[in-house]
């Protein structure tokens, strides 16, 4: 691949005719076009350690093998990491190929960071966090129901049509 | 594309992004795509307690389809000069209605 630095200046025309012309303005520098795709931008997130979060809410904690221009990805080594109340636990769930659309950030993980909780989260057993992670998205999607009805009665269509994502 | 080209020259400022799940995440912009995929560099969450799950992510990739809105530094942004831009995609989309 070229290298590309950021004060490469986009492709310029190059022309004799530039002695007859009036002189034009000074052309503002940009980043050439190659420095704006998709590619480009998970390029250097691969074979890095990510979180993606999805729509759905879960938190994904893996390695990036792969991906494409609509962000579907390879996560390898995969946990889902599970938040509920002031708990956490992790989960192995190995590999995932990742539909791009259910994605909604990926976070490279500052590797003098790892695994840093801020305070008033603790680890705690994959089987309670789970049963209080069920019971809480259970009364989430409860209220979120009723609060979506009243606004289907005045008129008014949910963002993200009663998916909670979190 | 001229949001594309906007966005383009705001690279290296600080912006906050909204998402649509109500996070805000402020950090330098490093880069954007044709679909305003938006890459953040040195990131922090404005409640960072409520989103333990990034508190030890130093960049971030947002797709673009998840943004609500982009927060921006309004000393980066040239008023007239987008006015000026939007006129001419507008004419020019209007142009090209009329040939085809």
């Amino acid at each position: 691949m070229e290298q590309l630095g950021l004060h490469d200046a986009g492709q310029r025309p190059s022309s004799g005719m530039q002695q007859q012309m009036p002189p034009a303005p000074a052309p503002v520098p940009q980043l050439p076009p190659q420095m704006f795709t998709t590619a480009a931008q998970l390029l250097d997130l691969t074979d890095k350690k990510l979180m993606v979060s999805l729509r759905d809410g879960r938190k994904l904690i893996g390695v990036l093998r792969s991906w494409d221009q609509f962000g579907n990805l390879v996560l390898q080594d995969t946990v889902e990491r599970l938040f509920v109340q002031n708990l956490y636990a992790d989960i192995e769930r190995g590999l995932f190929l990742v539909r791009g659309e259910n994605v909604l950030l990926l976070g490279e993980i500052d590797l003098d960071k790892d695994d840093y909780v801020p305070e008033p989260y603790e680890p705690a057993s994959v089987e309670r966090v789970f049963a209080l992670k069920k019971a809480e998205d259970q009364e989430r999607s409860k209220t979120e129901k009723k609060r979506h009805k009243k606004l289907a009665a005045y008129g008014f269509e949910g963002e993200h049509a009663g998916e909670a994502i979190l | 594309m001229l949001f594309f080209s906007f966005f383009k020259t705001l690279v290296n400022h600080e912006v906050t992004v909204e998402l649509k799940n109500d996070i805000s995440i402020r950090g330098t912009l490093k880069s954007v795509d044709q679909y305003l995929n938006i890459k953040l560099d040195d990131i922090s969450v404005v409640e960072e307690v409520k989103y333990p799950h990034l508190s030890s992510v130093k960049n971030v990739f947002i797709r673009g389809s998840v943004v609500r809105y982009v927060h921006l530094p309004a000393a980066a942004v040239d008023t007239p000069l987008l006015e000026d831009a939007t006129r001419r995609e507008a004419s020019q989309a209007s142009a090209k209605a009329k040939q085809g």
